[in-house]
Formats: C-alpha cells, structure tokens, sequence
C-alpha cells in the first residue's frame, strides 16, 4: 500500500484516496455526490456557492467539501440534519435571488440549480423574490447573457480568464451588488471577448446560453418555398448522444441522419466532405506559401474563435492566417453555387442550415464576407445543444433511431474530414495531403502520433515531406495560442505550419456541445473521432471521389479564380474601443 | 460658467499625462493598483475612473481591463460614475455633532438647495455625510478634496468657504 494514501470514513463508509484529494472528491469516488454549484472537476477550487458544506468531526464549523483535503482518520458526515439545514438554508438563498422562470428558460430540465431543488424537495421558494430585474443581454450574434439567472459561482469567470486567457468576465461590485459582468458592463461583442462560447458550457444555471434559433428552422421547415438543407459539423456525431444519456464519446451518425431527415431537412450533408475541400485548398495554399515565399508560418483558419481572437487581439498576425474559409463557410458557398446551379435552384429559396459544435460559428455566418448577392451562405447554426432540442421537439428518442446516410453528393466526407472535430487533426489531415500533392509519393504511414494528443497543452513536432523538414505546431485552448503568438512573434521558433482550436481538445469540446462536457468526455470524444477516422476505406481529402468531381466540374483546380472567389475570405483588425497609439510613444509596450 | 465636463469618451492627453505620471510614482507596479487608482481619481476633475482611462490604464500596466473595473466597483472610495466636482464631506460622529454640525449642513443644504447625497446640476457639488476624519479640534469642518475647512459655524464662514471653491 502506498504511503501516501489517506484513510478517511464518510457517512462511516471507510475510503482510501491519495493524499491531495478533496472530500468532494473522495465522496465522489464511492458514489455520494455532494451537492456543489461553483465545484468544477477542471477548475481550480473557488469555494463560491458553499452549497457543499459538511460536517468533519472534531472540527467546530462545518468544511466546504471542495476545498477541504482530505486528512488520515478524518470523518466525514455529510447527511446530518446539520449538513442539511445549512445546505438547504444556502439553497434558499441563492434561489431569493434567482429569478425563477424555469419554463421559459433555455436550461430548463438540464440546470443544476435545479436539479438541488429537486434533490432536496424544494418546490416552492420559502423566502421572498429578492433578484434583479435586469433585462436579458442579446448583444450579439452568439451568446446571450441574462444576469438575473446568475448564481455568481464564478465558473465563467475561471474558464474564461484560466483556460481561455480572455478575461472578457468578471466579478463586479461586492456583496449584495456582486454581479458577474463585462468590464463597465460592456456588451459582449465590444470587449475581448471572442464568443467561443466557453462560458455557457460551464454556467450552472441559464445565465449564460447560446443565442436560440430552432424556431427559425422550425420556420423555414414549414415553408412549402424554401429548400432547407443542413451540414453536420464532424464533432457533433461524438458529442449529441451525451444529451440523450448515452456513453461519452458513442458515435451516433447514422442516428443522427435518420432524426435530422425526420426533423425535416430535404437534404441532409456533411460538412466533413467540405473539410476535405479546405484541405485541398489550405493544403495547396501552404505549399505554395512555402513554394512562392509567402507569409510563414501559415496558421489555419476553420476556429472561429480563434480568427475572431486573431482580429480582435493580434491584427498584426493576419497575414500568417489561411485564407481558406472555414469548412462550414465552404460548404455555404458550395451550397449556394455548385449544388444550387446543379439542382436548378434559385440560392435566395435554399436556407442553408448547419449543425455546428460551436457558438461563434453563429458569429462567423453573419460576416459580409460570407455571402454574395445580398445573401448570406449560412442562414442558421444550431449548436449540438439546440439540434438535440428539435430532437426533442419532434418527440425523437435518438437511441432507438435506426441508421441512414448523408445524402450525396456533398455527404461523402474522408477520415482526414473527421478528425476536423478534434485537436491535432486539421494538421494531421492537412500533412496526409500535402505530403502526398508535394512529393507525388504515396503516404507509408497515414498516423501522425507527434501531432495528436491531449486536452490543453501545446505540441510541436517535425515532419519529413520526402527530403524537406516541416516544422509545425498544434494548440488547443486560446492560452495556449497566444503562447505559441508568443514564440513566433518572439522569432523562438520558426514553425511552417500551425494549428489552433479556440476550445479546449478542439471541436469536441466545443461551446456549442452538450452541458456537462468536461475533459474526461472530451478524451472520448478524440478517441471516438480517431476511431471513426480508421474505420473509413477513404481516410485521404484528395481522395475523396466527390472532391475530385467537384474540382472538375467546378472548380478546377484548388487555389484557382473561381476557389479563390468562393472558397477564400478576407480578415480584417477589429476596430478597439479605444486608440491609443498617439499616446503609446515611449512606454514601455 | 465655464463649460463642465460632464463624462469622458475619449482619453484626453490631459489623462495620458496623468495617468503616465501616476503609474511612474507606483514604479509601473500593477500590484499597487488600488493606490494607482485613488491618485488618479484625485487628479480627474469629477473623481472617479472614466472608461477610456481604466483601458488606458489596462494596457499601460499589462493587465486586464476587467481587473481594473472589477476592483474600481468593489472599493467604496473608487467610482466609475462622475461625481461632484467638490464634494463637502461633513462629519457626522458625535464630536462635530456636539459641536452643532447638523446646523452647518442645513446651512449647506439651503445655500447650495441641496439634498445630502445630491450632486447640483452643473457637477460642481455634493453634500456627504462620513465618519470622523480628524478635524474635532476645528469642528464644525467640512473636507473637501482632502482640504479641510474649519469653525464653519456661521452661514458667513460657509459661504466664504464656498467662494474659495471657485
């Protein structure tokens, strides 16, 4: 037996943890769950919301279990009627100033207040209405805020400052005027944030959701004119079954089709066939930077996050993001032209719809860029969260759907396509093809373990092209991009090639994915993808048939006028709140 | 009347200079940023932290602008709304109270016709009541921006008090 494990007794149940482990977590390891609001297992201890409150004997006032280490011989009582009245007294509390609206709020059935009012029999609040009146705040395309809901347990705050190095949230004021807010109570879009999204995946409770547009599509489904066709985003089929109780990370694709086919949509696409359009195309674009000296390294462009931090953050770095549009910004355009032209369809009668892992996809669809002729190439994003509310709209149990196939010919996706939804694996699909488009060899081994790997961190790793070295570089996290921003502006490294996912593990734990979503699902969900991607005959973008075809009847060839014109974009530096260049001479920044 | 500032929308090289100044006397040192904060608000002409200057502040100090703003709301002597321009802060602990200080701020509140707590409409006034700050021995006093004037026990020696607020 190990020396440093702790023995301890909880509700007298004898339990052997490691020293360093917190009673949360030692009741958590033998099935007692301690009620918490402000306790996330990826976040560092905040002790906000002291709903988990429990009696250690010998010790005068009772212990908040997430921030209490455990100590040998301690005994843990967390069911006395002390325990009881304290937690149950902190319940009343915080829903006094909880504006109780449970119905029409966007977390209802899925909110963890909630679920402690139920654990602990609460069904009518015993203390008078004492929250804010505050209005909602829909400031933006993406995200909305309603500070009424809020429990003030600091999750938003933590990611957004601790995981995502933002900072856009913050505690505001002190006691009964805490609030959690921008800084001078901002909207949104006009402070740093990004809209990744981040928050709302952590929030308890509805103050922080993504900006609803089911009923749109419920709209336009019920419009006898309209041709309304969705992309599902590679991420989401490892993701949705975690809203309907299934095993973190279970690939349910065929199950997804069949539900969105019933839903309604006329066509059902993946948008996996157009990441491997961007691979063609980011790829080609590489080789020629690298070819034709072009701005190096050649960051890429499909997070939208990420583009939208590189805009509003490091406008200075521009020119080192791909212009290649983002898969869904492909398949918009591809959509609306090449499919359109092809099935004889007028592009202003086509909603085009996408299911995506992500709140500032919502954001990215707006843009003028993507769009022509007064419409926009994406009409509608649903996050993960928002399609398993139609699911449900329909009366849909997921598990029991059977199986049926994207429709063709823009379902036809590649292994390299799926592993868009994780990290690591835009570069590893993108090193498939341009090794292949730059040595005219055939790939001996299709694996990149150097750029796989794990939630958070950076990789670095140095690929063979036949002869020429490529240095690249792989992050996850807005932190952790803006350390590898550091070393290039620094000139420490001298990458080629980079990619970056605004979210933690990339796509699959995305701002859009089911509540609950946490590192140890999105491990699953990168295995699950990983898995997909070598259970495909077609595991390589350029061989993809319907990319070939596509490049012959419409494009051409990648990087040509008409690919530059539909499947390239433009950044422009997000105008500050404030200029403050005239007066930054002989500082120190 | 010269024209009021009523709020600041753009950093003005007025607040550059004072902030630059006031950032070099903490040596650059963001853990002083309460300290930072309270000189500055002293300098701007309304007291309190105008939004331009908390982002200036922010990138001057490599922090983040919401750190700035979380600590100007949670401090009761830092504001990030206009105040007056002269605040008269009359003490209200027993000391000035035996001393009849509740006289002196009716006085204040019929010159200036004023509510406590009020700021008059040009910004230039507000009547406060706050604890001791030291001045018993020439109560009934008032302080105002730090100064403090003293044996303010009759309306000649208010008003005369006010002349000298510009």
């Amino acid at each position: 037996m190990s020396e440093n494990m702790i023995h301890l007794t909880i509700n007298h149940m004898p339990v052997e943890v490691p020293a360093g482990t917190r009673i949360i977590e030692a009741a958590h390891s033998i099935g007692i769950d301690i009620p918490h609001l402000c306790y996330h297992p990826d976040q560092s201890i905040k002790a906000h919301c002291r709903m988990c409150m429990v009696e250690v004997t010998g010790q005068r006032k009772l212990l908040a279990a997430c921030s209490t280490l455990v100590w040998e011989g301690m005994e843990v009582i967390t069911d006395s009627k002390r325990v009881y009245d304290a937690q149950v007294g902190v319940l009343d509390l915080i829903l006094a100033d909880h504006h109780q609206d449970c119905l029409a709020c966007a977390r209802n059935n899925n909110c963890d207040l909630q679920n402690l009012c139920r654990r602990f029999n609460r069904l009518k609040p015993d203390l008078p209405d004492v929250s804010s009146k505050e209005r909602p705040r829909l400031d933006n395309p993406s995200i909305v805020r309603d500070p009424t809901k809020c429990v003030k347990c600091g999750r938003c705050v933590k990611v957004c400052t601790e995981v995502q190095g933002i900072g856009a949230l913050s505690f505001t004021g002190r006691s009964a005027a805490c609030k959690v807010t921008t800084a001078f109570d901002l909207p949104m879009n006009e402070t740093d944030c990004v809209l990744c999204g981040q928050c709302t995946l952590v929030c308890p409770v509805g103050a922080l959701t993504e900006v609803d547009h089911t009923s749109h599509v419920r709209h336009a489904l019920h419009d006898p004119t309209k041709h309304v066709v969705v992309q599902v985003a590679p991420s989401v089929r490892v993701a949705l079954g975690d809203d309907f109780g299934m095993e973190p990370g279970a690939l349910v694709t065929g199950k997804m089709v069949t539900a969105l086919k019933m839903i309604g949509f006329e066509k059902v696409f993946d948008t996996n066939f157009s990441a491997d359009l961007t691979i063609m195309e980011e790829g080609s674009e590489l080789l020629d930077r690298i070819k034709n000296g072009g701005c190096l390294p050649m960051i890429t462009s499909c997070s939208p996050g990420w583009v939208n931090f590189m805009e509003k953050h490091h406008p200075e770095m521009i020119p080192h993001l791909s212009t290649a549009k983002s898969p869904q910004g492909m398949f918009g355009a591809v959509l609306k032209t090449y499919y359109a032209q092809r099935m004889g369809w007028d592009p202003k009668d086509i909603v085009s719809v996408s299911v995506m892992p992500c709140t500032a996809k919502k954001f990215e669809a707006t843009r003028p860029e993507l769009g022509r002729n007064g419409y926009q190439d994406v009409d509608v994003v649903l996050t993960t969260r928002e399609l398993a509310k139609l699911i449900r709209y329909e009366g849909l149990d997921l598990k029991r759907l059977p199986e049926s196939e994207f429709d063709a010919p823009l379902g036809t996706g590649s292994g390299a396509g799926a592993i868009f939804g994780n990290t690591g694996g835009v570069m590893e699909a993108a090193l498939r093809t341009a090794y292949e488009l730059y040595t005219g060899k055939e790939l001996p081994r299709l694996e990149f373990e150097a750029v796989r790997g794990e939630v958070g961190g950076i990789r670095e790793a140095t690929i063979d092209l036949g002869g020429t070295s490529l240095k690249v570089a792989v992050a996850n996290g807005l932190k952790n991009a803006e350390e590898v921003i550091r070393r290039v502006e620094s000139g420490e490294a001298d990458y080629l090639f980079i990619e970056i996912m605004a979210c933690p593990g990339g796509c699959i734990g995305g701002g859009g994915q089911p509540i609950g979503t946490n590192n140890a699902k999105r491990q699953a969900r990168i295995k699950a993808l990983y898995a997909l991607d070598k259970s495909l005959p077609l595991r390589k973008s350029h061989e993809n048939p319907d990319i070939k075809t596509i490049y012959e009847e419409f494009f051409d060839h990648p990087l040509s006028h008409k690919a530059h014109e539909l499947l390239h974009t433009t950044y422009a530096a997000r105008p500050k709140r404030y200029d403050f260049t005239p007066y930054l001479h002989g500082t120190q920044k | 009347m010269k024209p009021f500032v009523q709020k600041l929308d753009e950093l003005t090289p007025e607040m550059v200079a004072l902030v630059d100044r006031v950032v070099e006397e903490h040596q650059n040192d963001p853990t002083q940023l309460v300290g930072i904060l309270l000189d500055i608000q002293d300098g701007v002409e309304r007291h309190y932290i105008p939004e331009p200057v908390a982002y200036y502040l922010s990138q001057r100090l490599s922090i983040r602008v919401t750190q700035i703003y979380d600590v100007v709301t949670f401090y009761s002597m830092l504001y990030d709304k206009p105040r007056a321009k002269y605040t008269l802060e009359v003490c209200n602990s027993a000391p000035c109270r035996v001393k009849d200080s509740d006289t002196l701020v009716e006085t204040l509140k019929r010159l200036l016709n004023l509510e406590v707590g009020e700021v008059t409409y040009d910004g230039r006034f507000c009547i406060e009541k706050v604890p001791c700050f030291g001045a018993c021995d020439v109560s009934p006093a008032v302080r105002v921006n730090g100064a403090v004037y003293g044996h303010l026990d009759s309306e000649e020696r208010v008003l005369d008090m006010l002349r000298q607020l510009d």
